[in-house]
C-alpha cells in the first residue's frame, strides 16, 4: 500500500492508483471533463490540476494522471490550483456557451461569468476526445477521431464524412460529459443503404 | 486510376506491414503525386493496418501533408522570425492580392498555390521565398513582380 | 529509403579495428598534396540560396575547359555552412587559405586566372574590416571568425560532407574506435557525465545524468533501450543543427553510436524536420557508408557491438520537438505529447527506456570521449561546460553561425563577432530561445550567455537562435508573432494551450489596435501563470516566456500603445501613417508603381503624396525607396 497526504490528511492507496482515484475513493472533490473510468485517462482538460509540494518547491500536476507515491503531499484547493481552475472556467464558458454541464460545473466552483467574448452560442463541444477514446477503446471501432490540431483541431469521421463504420452504439454520446455529441452523431453515421442483417461473429 | 494503384503498390512494397511506417508511406505518396488522395490513404490504412480514421487524423495533424492537388507552383512564404521582423508578412499580403486568393489556397486555375513556413533556415537573406524549391531572397514588392513574370513566361 | 543519390563511391573496405582506421586514415592523409590548390565552396543553406550551386558549377567547368598544369588543377569541394551566411556564397581558397565572400558565378574565371594560376588574390572578393575598409585575406584574420571558438564547427565548412574518407582524415570515428577498443560503456557514461555536458536542445538537463538515468532503468524493467537524435529544429531563427547535419553528418553519428554503445542500445532513430531535405541526405549517405566501413550495423569494428539507426522525416509539426511528441511521432501517430510523470528514460519509445538528444548534444560527445571530460569541461562555465553554437539572425551586421565558450556575453557575440547592427546604433534587444524564450534588452547585453543566466533574466536557452532587435521592432507585435506562431503549432490537446494563447494574442492584437485597457496586462500575467502552470508540455508551460519578458523590460512601449496610442517603433499597423517628406522625394515613381491601392500621386520628377484615407499601410512604399523620403509617424 502507499501512503501520502491530500490536504495534510494522510491518505492509503493500492500501487498503480492516481492522485485522482485516491482522493475520490476519501471523498476529496476535484473536478474533472474529460476523465472517465472507462477508458484510459489522457491529461487533456487541466481542471483536476492539484499542487504538489515539497518544502519550498512546488508544482502543478494533473491529478487524473500523476501516479500517487509514498510520502507526497498533494494540495486541492490552493491559490495557483485556483487560478488555473478560474481562467480554464473562463475560457470554456467563451469556447463552449452551449453546454449547460460546463456551466453548471463552472458555478459550482463560482465562475459564472467570462470576460472573453462569446463565439457561437450553441458550441457544446471542448474538444476533450474522450468520445474518440471511447470509440477506439471500449467499442474497438476508431470511427471517429481527432482531425486537425491546435486551434483547428475537430472531431470527426475520415474526409469529415459519414461513415458506415459507425454502429451508432452510442457510446460517444453517452460518454460525452459536455452534451455535445448528441447533436453531431448525424454527420458521423452514415444510413446503410442496404437492410442491416444481423452480423454473423 | 488503375496505373495509379500499381505505383502505389510499388510504394508501399518499400516498407513493412507495420503501423509504424504509416508517416513514411504517406510522405512518399505525397511526392510522388503532390497530395494523397482517398484511395491512396485507404490502401495505405490497409497495407498497415491503421485504422482509416487514424490515418486521417495523422494526415491532417502534419502540416506537410495535402489532402488536395495543388497548383502547377508553389510559392512559399518563409515567416520564420527574422523573415517577419523584415517584412514577410508583408510579402505574404502583397502575393494574397496579387494572386487573389489567401495563404494556404490555391488560384482556381489551379496555376498556384501559396503558402507559409515556418523558417527554411536562410535567415542571413530575409525575407525569403520559396518558389517551386528555388530560394528567392531579400524579397521586395518588386521582386515578387519579376518572379511572377519569370514563372508565367515558361 | 536511400533517395538514390550514388555520386559517392563508396570504396567497402571494412575496418575492423582502431588499427585498419589509422591504416585507412594515413593512406588517406599521404594520397593528399597539401601544397596542391583546393577550392571549398559553401554548400550550406544560405549560400545555396544566394546561388552557390552556380559557383560550383561554374568552377567545374571552367577547370574542365581551362588549359591548368595538372600539379595545380584544383580540387573542388562543396562543403557545410562556412558560418558567415550574410556575405555568401563564400569560397575558400587553400593552400592560401584565401577567404572570398559574394563569390558569383561570374568571378570564378578571375579566381582560376588569378589566385590558382598565378597565385594572386582577387582583391574585389576579400572581405573588408567594416571600419577601416582594408582587406582582409584569411578567415583567420577576421574577427568574426578569430573571436569564436570552433570545436563543434572546427570541420563544417572545410570538409566535404559527403566523404567519409574527408572526415576519417580530420579524426572521425577516432572516439568510436578508441572506446570500443579500450572503456568499458560505463566508462563512457562517466566520462560524459563528467563533462558537465548539458543538453543543448533548450532545457539543459545534464546529459550524463538523463543516460545514467536510462541504465537505471534498463537494470530495473530489461531492455530494449533506443538512442534518438532530435533533428526536429523548429524555433523559427535557428539553423545550428540544420548546419551540423548538413556538414559533418558523421559527427552526429559517431556521438550517436558512442551513446548506442554506452547505453546497450542496438537501435537508433534520427528525426530530422521536414524542411531539411539536405540534411536527411547526407546523413541517409553518411550511414551507407558507415555501414560499408564496419562503423555502423553487425558487429562494429568487429568489437562485437552492433548498432543500426533509421531516419524518420518529421512531416510538419514544431510540438514533435517535444521528447513525448517526438516518440509518439517515430510510432507513426500524430505527435501529441504524453504528460512526462514517467521520465522518457524509462519509458519513452514504444514504453522502453529511451535517449532523446539534440543533434548538437551528439556532436559533442565524440570531442568528450577523444579528448576527455577535463579538457571539455575546462570550456565555458563551471555549470555551463563547452561551446555553443548560436544562429546570430535579425538586424545585425554579419549574420550567421556563431560558435562561443558558454558564458559569453551577449555583446561580446551581438557587437563584437556580429559587428553590431546595421544603423550603428545599440541594439534594441535580442531575442534568445525562440518562443520558449524572451527577450533581453540592451541594459542587460553583458548576461553571460549559459543556461542559467538566461533563466534567471526570463528567456531561455533554447536552442540557440539569436534574434536581433532594433528600434525599428515593436515588442509588442514580437509577442503577437510568436503567440500566433504556437497558437499554429498547438497540437490542441490541452485547454491552456489550444485556448489560452489564442487569448494572449487577442490582447495583444488590442494592444497593437489602440484599444487595449491598462487593467489588460494583469489580465495577461495572471492567464499567462494559469497556462505556465495548467499545460500539458513545454511548448505549452513556455510560450508566455515572449510576451512576459517584454512586459517586463519593455513596459513603457506597451504603455504607449494602451495610453496613448502609439506604436514607438512604427510597426503595429493600426496605429501608424505613412507621409512623404517633400524634401527627400525625388519624384522617381518606384512607390507609385508598385503602391497596391494607387493612393500615392504626383507628378514625374516631382515631391509625390500618399492619401492618408487609401492608404492600407502594407509598406510597401516604404521597402521600395531608395531615397528614405517614405515617413512612419
Amino acid at each position: 500500500m502507499i501512503k501520502f497526504n491530500i490536504n495534510d490528511t494522510e491518505v492509503e492507496v493500492e500501487p498503480g492508483c492516481t492522485v485522482l482515484e485516491a482522493a475520490r475513493q476519501y471523498g476529496i472533490e476535484i473536478p474533472t471533463l474529460c476523465y472517465h473510468e472507462s477508458v484510459a485517462p489522457s491529461g487533456a482538460c487541466r481542471l483536476c490540476m492539484v499542487e504538489l509540494k515539497d518544502g519550498n518547491w512546488s508544482k502543478l500536476v494533473a491529478s487524473c494522471i500523476y501516479p500517487a507515491a509514498e510520502g507526497i503531499n498533494i494540495y486541492t484547493e490552493t491559490e495557483r490550483v485556483h487560478n488555473v481552475r478560474k481562467w480554464l472556467f473562463e475560457m470554456l464558458l467563451s469556447k463552449c456557451p452551449g453546454s449547460n454541464e460546463i456551466k453548471e460545473m463552472a458555478s459550482k466552483y463560482g465562475v459564472t461569468s467570462t470576460q472573453f467574448p462569446i463565439e457561437n452560442t450553441d458550441e457544446k463541444c471542448m474538444l476533450c476526445g474522450l468520445c474518440t477514446r471511447v470509440c477506439e477503446e471500449v467499442v474497438g471501432l476508431s470511427a471517429i477521431s481527432i482531425v486537425d490540431r491546435g486551434v483547428h483541431k475537430k472531431i470527426g469521421s475520415p474526409f469529415l464524412v459519414p461513415s458506415d463504420v459507425c454502429v451508432a452504439c452510442g457510446c460517444c454520446v453517452t460518454i460525452c460529459p459536455t452534451g455535445a455529441m448528441s447533436a453531431r452523431i448525424d454527420a458521423v453515421r452514415r444510413t446503410p443503404d442496404v437492410t442491416l442483417t444481423p452480423l454473423a461473429l | 486510376m488503375d496505373h495509379q494503384v500499381e505505383a502505389i503498390d510499388e510504394i508501399l512494397e518499400h516498407y513493412p506491414e507495420e503501423p509504424e511506417f504509416l508517416i513514411f508511406l504517406l510522405q512518399d505518396i505525397q511526392s510522388a503525386y503532390g497530395f494523397i488522395s482517398k484511395e491512396s490513404m485507404q490502401m495505405v490504412s490497409d497495407y498497415t493496418g491503421v485504422p482509416i480514421t487514424q490515418a486521417y487524423s495523422v494526415a491532417t495533424f502534419y502540416q506537410s501533408f495535402r489532402l488536395e492537388p495543388i497548383g502547377e507552383h508553389e510559392l512559399r512564404v518563409c515567416l520564420g522570425t527574422a523573415c517577419h521582423l523584415k517584412g514577410g508578412q508583408r510579402i505574404v499580403e502583397e502575393l494574397e492580392r496579387k494572386l487573389n486568393i489567401k495563404a494556404g489556397e490555391t488560384t482556381e486555375d489551379m496555376m498556384y498555390t501559396l503558402d507559409t513556413v515556418n523558417c527554411v533556415g536562410a535567415c542571413a537573406l530575409a525575407p525569403v521565398l520559396l518558389a517551386d524549391e528555388k530560394y528567392e531572397t531579400n524579397i521586395t514588392a518588386s521582386k515578387i513582380k519579376k518572379i511572377l513574370k519569370k514563372i508565367e513566361s515558361k | 529509403m536511400s533517395n538514390g543519390n550514388t555520386a559517392i563511391s563508396i570504396d567497402s573496405i571494412r575496418l575492423n579495428s582502431l588499427e585498419d582506421l589509422n591504416t585507412l586514415r594515413q593512406n588517406i592523409i599521404d594520397k593528399h598534396d597539401p601544397n596542391k590548390p583546393e577550392v571549398l565552396i559553401c554548400h550550406g543553406t544560405g549560400c545555396i540560396a544566394n546561388g552557390s550551386v552556380e559557383v560550383i558549377d561554374a568552377f567545374k567547368k571552367i577547370c574542365a575547359d581551362a588549359d591548368i598544369d595538372a600539379k595545380i588543377m584544383p580540387g573542388i569541394k562543396a562543403t557545410g555552412c562556412q558560418g558567415l551566411c550574410s556575405k555568401g556564397p563564400l569560397v575558400l581558397i587553400k593552400p592560401q587559405g584565401l577567404f572570398y565572400q559574394k563569390v558569383k558565378a561570374s568571378d570564378v574565371e578571375d579566381i582560376i586566372q588569378k589566385t590558382i594560376i598565378k597565385n594572386e588574390p582577387v582583391e574585389r572578393l576579400l572581405y573588408k574590416d567594416p571600419k577601416t575598409g582594408k582587406p582582409i585575406k584569411t578567415e583567420e584574420e577576421i574577427p568574426y571568425y578569430s573571436l569564436q571558438k570552433r570545436v563543434i564547427l572546427k570541420n563544417i565548412g572545410k570538409i566535404d560532407p559527403t566523404s567519409i574518407h574527408d572526415k576519417i582524415a580530420v579524426g572521425g570515428y577516432q572516439a568510436l574506435a578508441k572506446a570500443l577498443k579500450t572503456m568499458t560503456p560505463e566508462e563512457v557514461v562517466t566520462e560524459v557525465a563528467n563533462s558537465g555536458l548539458r543538453g543543448r536542445g533548450g532545457a539543459g538537463f545534464p546529459t550524463g545524468r538523463k543516460w545514467q538515468g536510462a541504465l537505471k532503468a534498463v537494470e530495473k524493467k530489461g531492455g530494449p533501450v533506443y538512442v534518438v537524435v532530435n533533428g526536429d529544429e523548429g524555433d523559427p531563427g535557428a539553423f545550428m543543427d540544420c548546419a551540423i547535419m548538413e556538414g559533418d553528418p558523421h559527427a552526429v553519428l559517431e556521438g550517436l553510436i558512442l551513446g548506442a554503445y554506452a547505453l546497450g542500445a542496438n537501435k537508433g532513430y534520427l528525426y530530422i524536420r521536414a524542411e531539411y531535405p539536405l540534411a536527411v541526405k547526407h546523413l541517409e549517405m553518411a550511414m551507407e557508408q558507415a555501414r560499408a566501413h564496419g562503423l555502423l550495423g553487425d558487429n562494429i569494428l568487429n568489437s562485437g557491438f552492433s548498432f543500426d539507426a533509421q531516419i524518420n522525416r518529421g512531416a510538419g509539426a514544431f510540438v514533435c520537438g517535444e521528447s513525448t511528441a517526438l516518440f509518439t511521432s517515430i510510432e507513426g501517430k500524430a505527435g501529441t505529447p504524453r504528460p512526462k510523470y514517467v521520465r522518457s528514460v524509462e519509458e519513452g519509445l514504444w514504453g522502453n527506456p529511451t535517449v532523446l538528444n539534440n543533434v548538437e548534444t551528439w556532436a559533442n560527445i565524440p570531442l568528450i570521449i577523444k579528448k576527455g571530460a577535463d579538457w571539455y569541461s575546462s570550456i565555458g562555465t563551471p555549470k555551463s561546460t563547452g561551446t555553443k553554437v548560436f544562429c546570430l539572425v535579425g538586424k545585425v551586421n554579419n549574420v550567421g553561425l556563431v560558435e562561443v565558450p558558454m558564458g559569453t556575453p551577449i555583446t561580446k557575440i551581438v557587437d563584437e563577432i556580429g559587428g553590431g547592427i546595421p544603423s550603428g546604433k545599440p541594439f534594441k534587444a535580442v531575442q534568445t530561445g525562440g518562443p520558449s524564450g524572451g527577450c533581453i534588452p540592451n541594459k542587460l547585453k553583458d548576461t553571460p550567455m549559459d543556461f542559467d543566466s538566461l533563466t534567471d533574466a526570463g528567456a531561455m536557452m533554447g536552442s540557440g537562435a539569436m534574434i536581433v532587435m532594433d528600434e525599428h521592432d515593436c515588442v509588442v507585435d514580437i509577442g503577437r508573432y510568436f503567440l500566433r506562431f504556437l497558437e499554429e503549432e498547438s497540437c490542441g490537446k490541452c485547454i491552456p494551450c489550444r485556448l489560452g494563447l489564442t487569448k494572449m494574442r487577442e490582447i495583444l492584437d488590442n494592444f497593437s489596435a489602440g484599444k487595449g485597457k491598462i487593467e489588460d496586462i494583469e489580465t495577461l500575467q495572471s492567464l499567462a501563470k494559469a497556462i505556465q502552470d495548467g499545460a500539458l508540455c513545454a511548448l505549452g508551460t513556455s510560450a508566455p516566456n515572449p510576451c512576459l519578458t517584454t512586459i517586463k523590460f519593455f513596459k513603457d512601449e506597451y504603455l504607449a500603445h494602451i495610453n496613448d496610442q502609439k506604436c514607438p517603433a512604427g510597426v503595429c499597423k493600426e496605429l501608424i501613417t505613412y507621409s512623404i517628406d517633400p524634401d527627400a522625394c525625388t519624384g522617381c515613381r518606384s512607390c507609385a508603381r508598385l503602391c497596391p491601392e494607387n493612393c500615392i500621386t504626383g507628378k514625374k520628377k516631382e515631391p509625390h503624396v500618399i492619401n492618408a484615407d487609401k492608404c492600407i499601410r502594407c509598406g510597401i512604399c516604404l521597402e521600395t525607396c531608395k531615397f528614405d523620403a517614405v515617413q512612419v509617424n
